[in-house]
């Protein structure tokens, strides 16, 4: 390889970087868009799940607007805040603030035969990496009516098995309160008791990642029991 | 603190760079023959995690995030700058690790006759950028926090190549199949050590 | 004055250049290059082959640019003009996953941007390109990462049919309907140390049929 001067090594960084720089700026700009569309519709064919309507990318943001019929942010005293846009809020971000500043996405959704359901969204922590979800409950606002969950990156076939149906199903007819006291659901390992309103069965081998899920539910909901007290009907 | 501490252990055992997302193979398994390089190339590995982490979480925090760019103007607002964060990242990393090979020549010239040789070979070493990224991936809230993560993934490097290193020392006296002879039976062993590593998992302090 | 000689394009050597690491001159099993990114995203094949497409696309044309550039890089600054070109490519191939591959995309997490640091790309930047013409450079880099593509491929194979029954995605072992007879799955097989264990077994074998590749203790 030959010697370069300093100023010849000078101007090759200096267009390379230039040029490197157009180049992906131009690519990232290009892809953005697609690549945002395809987070807003996996949001929502989640969202969709948790009320147990099954969506394709094709259809979600079609089935969204016709099932979600209002969403909303409110604060734990249960009072609406104005001006924030319940679908672009990160539950990551709010986890981080004091209580009280919190917002809390509420997304109601109103099913072909009339029935209201209300879907709270849930994030949380699993073995290795967030997991989070959405849990769909009945005006009564204790029933759960379906709930979705997913996770970043849990141990496959084992904590990752929280995103299949034999587990998600299990939260339909629970319920969340005892006597009108906040219990939650719980997820109880070696099996839970079919008449038991409170417990679902834990995944063998995924302990952490159920525990995970059972304080994400607990933690995530009871920041809206004002909001539950409220509304009940 | 208790916090800092639970992601403190939490890199060095459960989320160990080796044994759980196998990341700085390459040089673990061509460095690990002896003990004393493979603790020198630990130590290297502990020292640019230990500067590289915290100060890629402050250019990830102040300017690559989406509206990290607000305390320059508030019409960054809505910038994005993510897309680069790889290539920031690496830049870095190398110029860290460029700039700590120069320190060390010129101060220390004992600790750069062991440690030298090394350095070079950390800039493309994966655990280096994995814990860039993991860092960004994971969120850490505050800078503290991110020190933390990059000292515990460090010293859990250095714990997994020395303990492979005092292995394949004694390996040596062992009668080994042929055809799994160097490197082989090394990646059996560090499946075994992994194996091993597991027990740790969920523990929470 | 260099003999500028006419070769065919797909010259023995050039087809030696593609077929090589196939076999005997393997980046993952016999160079011990690129390891660290192979092991991670083996749990199941539909990633493994995405990783491994990836992995081509940075390689060869990596190889391309540098090769094409290697009258003109200073010596001084090639390994950052190295990184810079690598990042580029990984930065474009991960923006295009993102916007054309989500699922995957989120699958690979963060292993998409640990192709920058894969040995595989800077070795055969240093061993090769930065000493031969465009087309063999070209060759090279699809030769090697085919032989990494693989190695992924064989054992992201036995980790998804053994661990989760499936092959691609598709369930096998409950089609055959062997979980009747009281079969389960090895959940084992889908831990991280079963990858390394996996790789070690094929360096076994590969290496008890070409003795040539036995290491001398």
């Amino acid at each position: 390889m030959k010697d370069f001067s300093n100023r010849y090594i000078f101007i090759f960084s200096v267009v390379m970087v230039v040029s490197v720089a157009i180049l992906l700026s131009l690519t990232a700009l290009l892809l953005q868009p697609r690549q945002e569309k395809n987070v807003e519709t996996e949001k929502k064919m989640n969202i969709l799940s948790s009320i147990n309507i099954t969506s394709t990318k094709v259809d979600a943001v079609a089935l969204y607007d016709r099932y979600i019929r209002e969403s909303f942010v409110i604060n734990t005293g249960g009072q609406r805040i104005q001006g924030v846009d319940a679908f672009s809020v990160s539950l990551r971000a709010e986890h981080k603030k004091p209580l009280e500043q919190q917002s809390l996405p509420v997304f109601t959704a109103v099913m072909d035969n009339g029935d209201t359901q209300h879907i709270y969204p849930l994030e949380g922590k699993g073995l290795w990496w967030p997991i989070w979800g959405y849990v769909a409950l009945r005006p009564d606002m204790s029933t759960i009516a379906g709930a979705t969950f997913d996770h970043k990156g849990e141990t496959p076939g084992l904590g990752a098995e929280i995103n299949t149906t034999p587990f998600e199903s299990q939260f339909l007819d629970k319920s969340l309160y005892e006597d009108g006291r906040f219990v939650s659901v719980a997820v109880v390992k070696g099996g839970a008791e079919k008449s038991d309103r409170h417990e679902v069965d834990g995944i063998s081998g995924g302990t952490i990642t159920s525990k995970g899920l059972e304080a994400m539910l607990r933690e995530g909901l009871v920041k809206y029991e004002k909001y539950f007290d409220d509304n009940r009907r | 603190m208790e916090n800092l501490i639970n992601i403190f252990v939490k890199s060095i055992f459960i989320d160990n760079m080796i044994f759980a997302y196998f990341l700085g193979m390459c040089s673990y398994l061509a460095v690990s023959k002896t003990v004393k390089t493979s603790m020198g190339l630990g130590i290297a590995v502990i020292f640019v995690l230990l500067i590289t982490v915290p100060v890629n979480y402050l250019l990830e925090v102040y300017v690559l995030k989406k509206g990290a760019l607000v305390w320059l103007s508030d019409s960054f607002a809505t910038l994005d700058l993510s897309f680069l964060s790889f290539i920031m990242f690496i830049a870095i990393i190398a110029s860290i690790v460029q700039l700590v090979e120069m320190f060390i020549e010129k101060f220390s010239p004992a600790l750069y006759n062991s440690l030298g040789i090394f350095l070079p070979l950390i800039a493309v070493n994966c655990a280096i950028l994995g814990a860039a990224l993991f860092m960004q991936e994971r969120e850490y809230s505050n800078i503290a926090e991110a020190t933390a993560f990059g000292l515990g993934s460090g010293i859990g490097w250095l714990l997994a190549i020395v303990a492979l290193a005092a292995i394949r020392e004694k390996m040596r006296y062992s009668n080994v199949p042929a055809p799994l002879r160097g490197l082989g039976i090394t990646f059996i062993l560090t499946g075994l050590m992994g194996i091993a590593f597991m027990s740790f998992l969920g523990i929470t302090l | 004055m260099e003999k500028i000689e006419k070769e065919p394009l797909l010259s023995a050597k050039n087809i030696k250049l593609m077929t090589g690491p196939l076999g005997d001159q393997n980046p993952i099993t016999v160079q011990v290059l690129g390891i660290c990114s192979a092991l991670a995203v083996t749990v199941k094949m539909k990633p493994a082959i995405v990783m491994a497409i990836s992995v081509m696309v940075v390689l060869a044309i990596s190889n391309v640019i540098i090769s094409a550039m290697r009258k003109s890089i200073p010596g001084r600054i090639r390994i950052i003009v190295q990184l810079v070109v690598i990042a580029t490519m990984v930065i474009i191939v991960d923006q295009f996953l993102k916007a054309f591959a989500f699922d995957v995309s989120k699958q690979l997490s963060v292993f998409v941007g640990l192709i920058i640091t894969n040995c595989i790309i800077m070795g055969r930047l240093e061993a090769f390109a930065l000493a031969n013409k465009p087309w063999p450079a070209f060759l090279d880099g699809l030769g090697n990462s085919w032989g990494y593509g693989l190695i992924l491929i064989i054992v992201s194979f036995f980790r998804e049919f053994l661990g989760s029954g499936s092959i691609m995605g598709f369930p096998v072992m409950e089609k055959m309907g062997v979980y009747n007879f009281g079969y389960e799955d090895n959940g084992f097989m889908i831990l991280p140390p079963m990858a390394l264990i996996t790789v070690g077994l094929i360096i076994w074998f590969q290496r008890s049929r070409n003795k040539s590749l036995i290491e001398t203790k």
